[in-house]
């Protein structure tokens, strides 16, 4: 099934406009669409009519020229009808805002829509769900456009059965500076869930990492996301709701018992390599940091800094996460001792944690950070930046930056977020590296690099 | 890889909805896994003749269609280490509900595993390992994988245990027989593969590994319901065994 029409329309119809109620979700996407993204959008109700001075067309097929999309958010028991009619008209897809299908106990409406559609061949997102986000094409998010956050355009595909959680995660990637490249709310997944979105986003050029919130997967579909995640060549990252026992028969084995629904999720995800986001606080770091690493890490990790506090807490962090921290041999802190500024190598304790003391300048950090790049028994450098440390500058994320595209040995940066050190911050992540608001996270971040291989 | 004396013996527990032990224990020996000595005694004389026969001690287990959890009835015996035990015993599981006989068994020691494997909804058949005996639950020390099993999966699982001292030879011990453990899982991959239209989860608990043997002491089949999963029977018809 060719999914290209569902997120580069040229135009569309936003059926079910109408034209008494202007809150209504139809309505709501018009508006956006036309007037915010300046999208070629008509109008359809069956009753016709004018809206905002503009035909409204009574069907999608009086509509004149070639349509790309049907976005339909009319009753229920309509939108087959509207389906037919829009395959009829030669459209490439529809996305079904309508709620009142399985959810609510119309299986049969909702098997009938997804029979009609598979005979044509004919894909649709739904119903019941919020749709697509594709900037700068269109959005079909009911909700308007002043209440919207956008993240700018980037990497991530964010795709969600919950509508709201999408949203909330949109605001989260726009906070963290983190791109999209698509969102989608798939609501009942009646026709196109995980498995084919993931497809979809595997091929997609404008696609580094694919983000998924997860409520739970039909008969057996579990096995075939998880092999053509494994497959898919790019991280996939999972959230997994509904992580409590539910539904063990009293006569269950001890292996039922302890194999839960849940259980086996996540067990599965690390087999493969799928990088489970184990709540809603990893979600978006990890998202972050597979933007700007694509590959995996061994558990060795490097940590630079310039208190001795955030390197014992870094090292507790990683130790309880089964990252280790090997110490350097002598002689290696020998040669860094030799690299480092004279008034700090009396006081700097370089075993790893390397803390090179708050008289560090960049230059510390950067020779430090070359030097370890270069040793094979680090996979991966956490660099804990104290921006209040007076030798340090904002030029430092950028000077690191370099060391990771010429050494391939990924960083990731430990910055507090205020509004003081946002300029530090965006050193580092406007120029592809990782930045973290805690320690913890940042030892996520590694934790996940780790995690995107089978265990 | 399902002989006909396996299928047979799944089509034979249709009705119960499980395999009893000893005929789990066959089914499992006919895949070429190693099962304690036993036999099925209906009489206390042929328990004593048997018991005489393997040597003291042994274990005497009941059996009986009205009992899965069988040490929750009190059904489970180890130790016996005489003749005049060995009646009492066989005098009081009797009594136990549903009572089919007594099942008699060499005494095996060493690290007690629980292997199983579950028909999941969303991943279909997984396979478990864990620290384990009647206290399985309680230390939820278990590490899942989806079948069928590669060897680096096997590995990994070993690895990720937290018990993974024990197999290894915890203080002085003996390691267990690491071959023999890795067989028993790909063989039960290999049959949940298999089976996949026709169980629900099984249960290998305990499985005693020491350093010359893997050996199944305890093993139950829950088989799939069909009045409640009609489902499995129309998509998949004639796929299944039964």
């Amino acid at each position: 099934m060719d999914l290209h029409g569902l997120f580069k329309p040229k135009n569309f119809a936003v059926i079910g406009i109408s034209l008494t109620n202007e809150r209504h979700p139809a309505n709501v996407i018009y508006n956006k669409n036309k007037f915010r993204l300046r999208a070629e959008v008509f109008p359809v109700n069956d009753r016709g009519g004018l809206y905002q001075g503009e035909k409204v067309y009574a069907s999608i097929l009086d509509i004149p020229g070639k349509i790309d999309l049907a976005v339909i958010a009319t009753r229920s028991e309509m939108v087959p009808k509207m389906v037919t009619d829009s395959i009829r008209a030669g459209v490439k897809g529809a996305v079904v805002i309508s709620g009142g299908f399985a959810e609510s106990g119309n299986k049969d409406l909702q098997d009938r829509l997804v029979s009609i559609a598979k005979e044509a061949d004919f894909p649709f997102i739904g119903p019941n769900c919020l749709g697509i986000y594709s900037h700068p094409f269109y959005d079909t998010f009911f909700i308007p456009s002043e209440r919207m956050i956008r993240p700018e355009k980037g990497g991530v595909a964010l795709i969600s059965q919950s509508g709201g959680i999408l949203v909330d995660h949109m605001v989260k990637l726009a906070g963290e500076g983190v791109g999209l490249s698509k969102a989608i709310s798939i609501g009942n997944k009646a026709l196109i869930g995980e498995i084919e979105l993931l497809e979809y986003f595997a091929q997609d050029p404008e696609t580094n990492v694919i983000a998924f919130y997860i409520e739970g997967f039909g008969k057996r579909e579990g096995r075939e996301f998880i092999l053509k995640a494994e497959g898919c060549g790019k991280p996939v990252v999972a959230l997994k709701a509904g992580k409590t026992p539910m539904g063990i028969r009293a006569v269950a084995s001890h292996t039922a018992a302890m194999a839960g629904d849940y259980e086996v999720f996540s067990s599965v995800l690390a087999q493969y390599g799928v990088v489970e986001a184990k709540d809603e606080y990893e979600l978006i770091p990890f998202c972050e940091v597979f933007c700007c690493y694509r590959g995996s890490i061994g558990g060795n990790i490097g940590i630079i800094t310039g208190s001795g506090g955030h390197g014992a807490l870094a090292v507790d962090t990683c130790l309880s996460h089964g990252l280790s921290v090997p110490a350097l041999a002598d002689s290696d802190q020998i040669e860094i001792r030799q690299r480092i500024s004279p008034r700090i190598q009396a006081i700097s304790s370089l075993r790893n944690p390397v803390d090179l003391t708050g008289s560090a300048v960049d230059e510390d950090f950067v020779n430090t950070a070359k030097f370890l790049s270069e040793r094979e028994e680090i996979d991966c450098l956490l660099i804990l930046l104290l921006p209040y440390l007076p030798g340090i500058s904002s030029d430092l994320g950028a000077r690191l930056s370099q060391i990771y595209r010429q050494t391939g040995k990924p960083i990731i940066a430990y910055v507090p977020h205020v509004d003081k050190f946002m300029m530090f911050v965006e050193g580092f992540q406007l120029n592809q590296i990782p930045v973290s608001h805690s320690i913890e996270e940042a030892v996520h971040m590694a934790e996940a690099l780790r995690r995107h291989q089978p265990c | 890889m399902l002989t006909r004396e396996m299928r047979e013996i799944l089509l034979t527990s249709k009705e119960t909805g499980w395999v009893l032990e000893p005929q789990a224990k066959r089914f499992f020996s006919l895949a070429g896994l190693e099962v304690p000595r036993y036999f099925l005694a209906g009489q206390i004389e042929e328990a004593v003749r048997f018991a005489k026969s393997i040597g003291y001690p042994v274990v005497a287990k009941v059996v009986s269609p009205k009992v899965i959890h069988k040490s929750e009835k009190n059904g489970v015996e180890v130790g016996i280490g005489n003749e005049r035990q060995l009646m009492g015993t066989f005098d009081r599981l009797s009594k136990i509900e549903g009572f089919a006989g007594v099942l008699i068994e060499e005494m095996v020691s060493g690290v007690e595993l629980i292997i199983g494997a579950k028909n999941d909804f969303q991943f279909g058949p997984v396979i478990l390992l864990g620290l384990g005996g009647t206290w399985a639950e309680i230390y939820q020390d278990v590490v899942l994988r989806m079948a069928p099993l590669m060897q680096k999966d096997i590995d990994s699982m070993k690895r990720c245990l937290r018990a993974r001292p024990l197999l290894e030879g915890y203080r002085g011990a003996e390691p267990v027989d690491s071959e023999k453990l890795n067989k028993l899982l790909l063989t039960l991959s290999d049959l949940v593969m298999s089976l996949e239209h026709d169980f629900e989860s099984i249960d290998l608990n305990p499985v005693i590994c020491n350093s010359s043997r893997c050996v199944i002491a305890d093993a139950r089949i829950m088989l799939k319901n069909f009045t409640i999963s009609p489902i499995t029977t129309q998509s998949h018809r004639g796929e299944g065994i039964f």
